[in-house]
C-alpha cells in the first residue's frame, strides 16, 4: 500500500514538468509584455530594456526555463515579475479563499445531492425522477457566472440580503458556494442516480430482502456503500476543479482567492506567478485525487488489494 | 382444511409481467402443497415460470413490472399475500429461505462474509453482534469451510464456496422451507456433487423441508421426494419422485426424459422435442404444449386441460379423456 | 435412418413468433427509441431550430442596420412591441442582437469540438489499438492537458494567440481533447478485448476488417454521445472566455460578451445580463438533453 502511494506522488513530477514547460512556452509566445505592464506604457526605450535586463527577460527561452526549473528544483517558485513577491508567498496567501470557497460548494452539493439522487434511483421512470433529473440537467446547462450574476441581482442587489463581492466572512460565502455548488450538484445527483441504478439491479440486493433486511436498510447500507465508488471519484474530482480554479466566479464575485489571482497574472504576462501558481494547484489537484483513490480503498475491499499488490 | 403438517400450500398462483404495454404471463394457475421436512423438485426449461413462482412465496417478485394477479399462498398457516411488510420482513430468512442460481452475483461484495451471516442472526435471533459473529463463524464450519475465513471477502472465495456461503446465510437461523433455485448450474460437476451432498445432509439434519428448482432431472432423482413438472406457467404433472418418473403419465415429461442422451446405447440418436416453448406474451387458448405434442388431436388446441388424477398422480392432459391412452413411455419403458 | 422410432411428424410445427422478433435495421432501431425520450426530442427541435437561426442570420438580419448599429437615443429600453427584449446600452435590439449570436455560439462550439474529435479520436484510438510505450506516452501527455483546468488552458491559448474568433474556436478546441482521448481509448479497450473480436479472429477475419467492421462501430456511441455533450460544453467555455474579454471581439453579438458588457449595468438594468445567460443555458440544455437521449437510446444494454 505504501509502495502504491509513493509511487503516485512519483508520478506527479513529470506532470510538474509538462505542465510548466508548457505554460512557460505558451505564455512566452504571447504578445504583449509584462514590461509594459509594469510601466504601463510611459517608459522609453531605454528603460524597457534595463528592466528586460533586470528581470532576465533578455535571454533565450530555453535558457530562463531552464533556471526555472533548477530554482523548482530548488523548491524555489521564482518571484512575480510585477510586485517582486515570491510566487509561493502570494499564492498561500490567496489560497484559503479558495479553499472556504470549496469546501463549501462541495458540502452544499453532497448534502442536496447524495439524497436526491437516491430519490430519483428508488423511483425511477417515476415523476419525483423525471422532476429530479430536469432539475438537475437545468443546474448542469447553466453558465455559472450568469448564475452568479443573477443571484447577485436578486438577493444582493434587490433583496440586500448578502454582500455582493470580497470576502467578508461566512455571509458572503454564501452566494459564491451557491453559484458554484447548483453545477456541483446537478453532476452529483445525475452519478448518484445512476449508480444507484445498476446497483439496484444486483443480485446480491435479492439475496438481502431474502434474509428479511428491510426495504430502507438494503437501499442505504447495502446499496450505496456498493453505488459510493463513482459518486466518491466524482466527489474528489469536483474538489480538485474547484480548487484549481473557480476562476469564473472569483470574477463576478470578487472573490480573492487564487483563481482570479492567475487570471489577473496571464492578463499581465506575469510568467513565473502563472506557472507557479498552475504548478502548485497541479500538486494541490494530485494530492487530492490521491486521497480520492485512498477514499476508495477504504470503501472497496477488492481495491485495497489491488493497491497492496503494487497496481494502480 | 388445516393439516398440521403442511409447510407450504399454494392454491392458483398467477403472476404477470407488464412491460412496456405487453403482458408476460409467468405463472398460470399453480397449485402445490408441500409437508414438513418434504423436498420437492421443480423441473422445467428456462423460461417455464419456476423461479417467478419462487419468488412470490417470499413476495420477492420485483414490483414494477411483476403483478401477482391472484392466489393464496399459506406459509405454516398465514396468508403471505395479505401479510404486511414488515411481517414478512419477519418470516424471511426465519422461517423460508431462498438461495439463488449464481453464486457469483449472490453476496455483497463489500462486506466479509462473516457479516453477511451475522446480519441475518441479528435480525431473527437478536444477538448481539458479537455473538451473532460467533454463530457465524459456526454455519461456515458446518458448510465446510474453516471458521477464520468469516473475516475475509467474497472476492477470495471461489464459486463452490460462495454458493456454500449462500447456503450458510439461509440456513443460519434454521428456517422450516428452504427454496432452492437452481442452486448448482452455475458450478462444475464436481462441486456440484459436494453442494448437493452437503445440502442433503443439512436438510436431513435440520428437517428442513425444501423445494428444488431445476432442469436436472439427475439432482431430482438425488434430491427429491415429490416431483412437479411446470410448462408455459402451468404444473402439468406432480407426484411422487416414483410415480413421475417410473409412471410418467405427460406427454411434455416423457420429452425430457426421451431428451437424456442413452448412455448405454452409445449409438442411438439424441430425441430433441421439436420446437420452442410458447412465447409467454402470446399464450395459445389450448394447452401450452399442444403444438410440440406427438399425440395432439383437435380439441387440445381449443380448451386448456385441467388437473385430474389418472392412475396414481396429477396430470393435465385431455389426452387421458380417453380410458385407454397411454403415452409410449409407459412404466419408466418405451413401449408401444 | 429409420423414422419409425420418431415421434408423429406435423405437418406444420406452430413455433410461436411475435412481432417483437422481427428484425429492424439497427439505424431504426435507435431513432425508435430516440424518439420516445420527450425530452430529446424537445432538445433535437431546439437544437434545430437554432441551427437554422444561425445559418439563415445573414438572411433574416441586416447585420449592419440591426446588429451592430448604435443608437444611443435609443439605448437602455425595457421590452416593448418595437424591442422585443429591449434595447442595450449603446440602443441595439437585444433580441437580434441574441439571435445572430446563435452563428457565433453554435460555429464556435462545433468548429472546436471538430478540432478535438479529429485530434482526440485518432489518438485515442492509437492509444488503445497498440497499447504499450505508445499508449503510455498518449496518456501521459493527456494527464498533463487534463491537469490544466479547462478554463485557465482556454484562457493561456487566447493570451497566446490573441482574441479572434478563430483563436477562440482553437482554444476551446484544444481544451476539449483530453476528453475524446480518454473516452476512445476506453471504447477501443473495450472492443478491443472481448470476445467476438476473438470470434472473428477465430473464424479468419483480416484485421483491417477487423478494425473497420467491428471495432470502430462500436466504438461510436460513446464518441457520439461525448460529441453532443462537448458541444455544449464548449459552447459554456466560449461564452466563459468571451465574457472574460477574452473571446470574440466588440462589437460582435457573442452572448458571452453580451453578458459581459451588461455587467456594467446590473444595477440599472438586469436584463442585460439576464437574456444572453437565457440563450446560452436553453441552448446548452437542449444539447444535454439530446446527448443524455442519445446515450440512453444508442445503449443497447439499457432496458426500462
Amino acid at each position: 500500500m505504501y509502495r502504491y502511494i509513493f509511487n503516485r506522488l512519483l508520478l506527479i513530477i513529470p506532470v510538474i514538468i509538462g505542465v510548466s514547460f508548457l505554460i512557460f512556452a505558451i505564455l512566452d509566445q504571447a504578445p504583449g509584455d509584462v514590461v509594459n505592464v509594469i510601466t504601463g506604457g510611459g517608459a522609453t526605450q531605454e528603460e524597457v530594456e534595463e528592466l528586460r535586463a533586470e528581470l532576465g527577460l533578455d535571454r533565450p527561452l530555453l535558457v530562463r526555463y531552464a533556471e526555472y526549473m533548477g530554482g523548482l528544483l530548488r523548491g524555489d517558485l521564482g518571484k512575480s515579475y510585477i510586485s517582486g513577491r515570491s510566487v509561493f508567498e502570494v499564492y498561500s496567501e490567496r489560497l484559503p479563499a479558495t479553499l472556504k470557497l470549496a469546501v463549501a460548494s462541495i458540502l452544499v452539493s453532497i448534502i442536496l445531492s447524495i439524497p436526491l439522487g437516491i430519490y430519483a434511483a428508488v423511483h425511477s421512470g417515476k415523476i419525483g425522477d423525471n422532476v429530479s433529473m430536469v432539475a438537475a440537467l437545468l443546474g448542469l446547462s447553466m453558465p455559472n457566472f450568469w448564475l452568479g450574476l443573477i443571484l447577485i441581482i436578486t438577493f444582493s442587489l434587490r433583496l440586500k440580503l448578502f454582500p455582493s463581492g470580497g470576502d467578508h466572512g461566512l455571509i458572503s460565502l454564501v452566494l459564491p458556494a451557491i453559484t458554484i455548488g447548483t453545477g456541483l450538484t446537478a453532476t452529483l445527483t445525475r452519478i448518484t442516480r445512476s449508480s444507484m441504478l445498476d446497483v439496484i439491479r444486483q443480485d446480491y440486493l435479492r439475496t438481502a430482502r431474502a434474509k428479511g433486511v428491510s426495504e430502507r436498510k438494503v437501499i442505504n447500507k447495502h446499496a450505496l456503500k456498493n453505488a459510493l465508488i463513482p459518486i466518491i471519484t466524482i466527489i474528489g474530482t469536483q474538489f480538485g476543479n474547484v480548487i484549481g480554479g473557480a476562476v469564473l466566479t472569483e470574477t463576478v464575485f470578487a472573490w480573492p482567492g487564487v483563481g482570479r489571482l492567475i487570471i489577473d497574472s496571464i492578463y499581465a504576462r506575469d510568467i513565473p506567478m502563472v506557472t507557479g501558481s498552475i504548478i502548485l494547484k497541479t500538486i494541490t489537484i494530485s494530492i487530492v485525487l490521491l486521497g480520492v483513490d485512498l477514499l476508495y480503498a477504504a470503501v472497496d475491499p477488492r481495491v485495497r488489494a489491488q493497491y497492496s499488490k503494487g497496481g494502480s | 382444511m388445516e393439516n398440521k403438517n403442511v409447510i407450504l400450500d399454494i392454491q392458483d398462483l398467477e403472476v404477470r409481467f407488464e412491460v412496456d404495454g405487453e403482458i408476460i404471463r409467468a405463472v398460470n394457475g399453480v397449485s402445490l402443497t408441500l409437508e414438513k421436512g418434504k423436498t420437492l423438485g421443480l423441473v422445467g426449461e428456462t423460461g417455464a415460470g419456476k423461479t417467478t413462482a419462487a419468488l412470490a412465496v417470499m413476495r420477492l417478485v420485483p414490483d414494477p413490472p411483476g403483478i401477482i394477479g391472484k392466489g393464496n399462498i399459506l406459509l405454516n398457516g398465514k396468508d403471505v399475500m395479505e401479510m404486511s411488510v414488515s411481517n414478512l420482513e419477519k418470516i424471511r430468512g426465519k422461517e423460508v429461505s431462498m438461495i439463488f442460481q449464481d453464486p457469483m452475483t449472490s453476496l455483497n461484495p463489500v462486506f466479509t462474509v462473516g457479516e453477511q451471516i451475522a446480519e441475518s442472526l441479528e435480525i431473527h435471533e437478536q444477538l448481539s453482534p458479537a455473538d451473532a459473529m460467533i454463530k457465524a463463524k459456526e454455519m461456515l464450519e458446518l458448510v465446510g469451510i474453516p471458521g477464520y475465513r468469516a473475516s475475509e471477502f467474497p472476492y477470495q472465495f471461489s464459486g463452490g464456496m460462495k454458493q456454500r456461503v449462500v447456503i450458510a446465510i439461509a440456513l443460519a437461523c434454521n428456517p422450516q422451507l428452504l427454496i432452492a433455485d437452481e442452486p448448482t448450474t452455475a458450478l462444475d460437476v464436481t462441486i456440484q456433487a459436494q453442494v448437493l451432498a452437503l445440502m442433503k445432509a443439512l436438510k436431513e439434519k435440520y428437517g428442513t423441508a425444501m423445494i428444488m428448482i431445476t432442469h436436472d432431472l439427475g439432482i431430482v432423482a438425488e434430491v427429491c421426494d415429490e416431483v412437479a413438472v411446470m410448462y408455459a406457467g402451468r404444473i402439468i404433472e406432480k407426484g411422487t419422485l416414483d410415480q413421475v418418473f417410473n409412471n410418467t403419465l405427460h406427454p411434455y415429461t416423457e420429452g425430457l426424459f426421451n431428451s437424456l442422451p442413452n448412455i448405454k446405447n452409445r449409438k442411438s440418436e439424441l430425441r430433441p422435442i421439436p420446437g420452442l416453448m410458447p412465447d409467454p406474451v402470446n399464450l395459445p387458448p389450448g394447452c401450452a404444449f399442444e403444438p410440440r405434442c406427438a399425440y395432439a388431436r383437435e380439441e387440445c388446441g381449443l380448451r386448456i386441460p385441467d388437473s385430474r388424477f389418472v392412475s396414481d398422480h396429477i396430470v393435465c392432459c385431455l389426452a387421458y379423456d380417453d380410458p385407454n391412452f397411454h403415452i409410449r413411455r409407459k412404466g419408466g419403458k418405451n413401449v408401444e | 435412418m429409420s423414422t419409425a422410432n420418431t415421434l408423429k411428424p406435423k405437418e406444420q410445427l406452430k413455433i410461436s413468433a411475435s412481432k417483437r422478433y422481427q428484425k429492424r435495421s439497427q439505424g431504426a432501431e435507435i431513432w425508435r427509441r430516440l424518439k420516445k425520450n420527450k425530452g430529446a426530442m424537445v432538445g433535437l427541435a431546439i437544437v434545430v431550430i437554432l441551427a437554422l437561426i444561425a445559418i439563415f442570420a445573414d438572411v433574416i438580419l441586416d447585420y449592419d442596420a440591426e446588429v451592430i448599429k448604435q443608437n444611443i437615443p435609443q439605448r437602455m429600453q425595457l421590452p416593448s412591441r418595437e424591442h422585443i427584449l429591449g434595447t442595450d446600452e449603446v440602443g441595439r435590439d437585444v433580441f437580434f442582437r441574441l439571435l445572430y449570436g446563435t452563428r457565433f455560439s453554435l460555429s464556435v462550439g462545433i468548429v472546436a469540438v471538430a478540432i478535438a474529435l479529429a485530434i482526440g479520436v485518432v489518438l485515442g484510438s492509437i492509444a488503445g489499438y497498440f497499447g504499450g510505450v505508445t499508449e503510455e506516452i498518449i496518456m501521459r501527455a493527456t494527464d498533463i492537458f487534463a491537469s490544466i483546468p479547462n478554463i485557465l488552458m482556454g484562457i493561456v491559448i487566447v493570451a497566446a494567440l490573441g482574441a479572434s474568433t478563430v483563436n477562440l474556436m482553437i482554444a476551446v478546441g484544444i481544451s476539449s481533447v483530453p476528453q475524446f482521448i480518454r473516452v476512445t481509448r476506453a471504447a477501443v479497450l473495450t472492443v478491443r478485448y472481448s470476445d467476438y473480436i476473438e470470434a472473428s479472429r477465430a473464424i479468419g477475419l483480416k484485421e483491417a476488417r477487423i478494425i473497420f467492421g467491428h471495432i470502430i462501430p462500436n466504438c461510436l456511441s460513446p464518441i457520439i454521445v461525448q460529441t453532443t455533450l462537448r458541444v455544449a460544453s464548449a459552447i459554456i467555455s466560449a461564452s466563459a472566455l468571451s465574457f472574460l474579454g477574452l473571446g470574440v471581439p466588440q462589437p460582435s453579438p457573442e452572448w458571452g460578451s453580451m453578458l459581459s458588457s451588461g455587467r456594467q449595468y446590473i444595477r440599472t438594468n438586469s436584463l442585460l445580463t439576464f437574456f444572453p445567460g437565457l440563450a446560452i443555458m436553453i441552448t446548452v440544455l437542449a444539447l444535454n438533453l439530446l446527448g443524455d437521449g442519445l446515450r440512453d437510446a444508442l445503449d443497447p444494454k439499457l432496458r426500462r
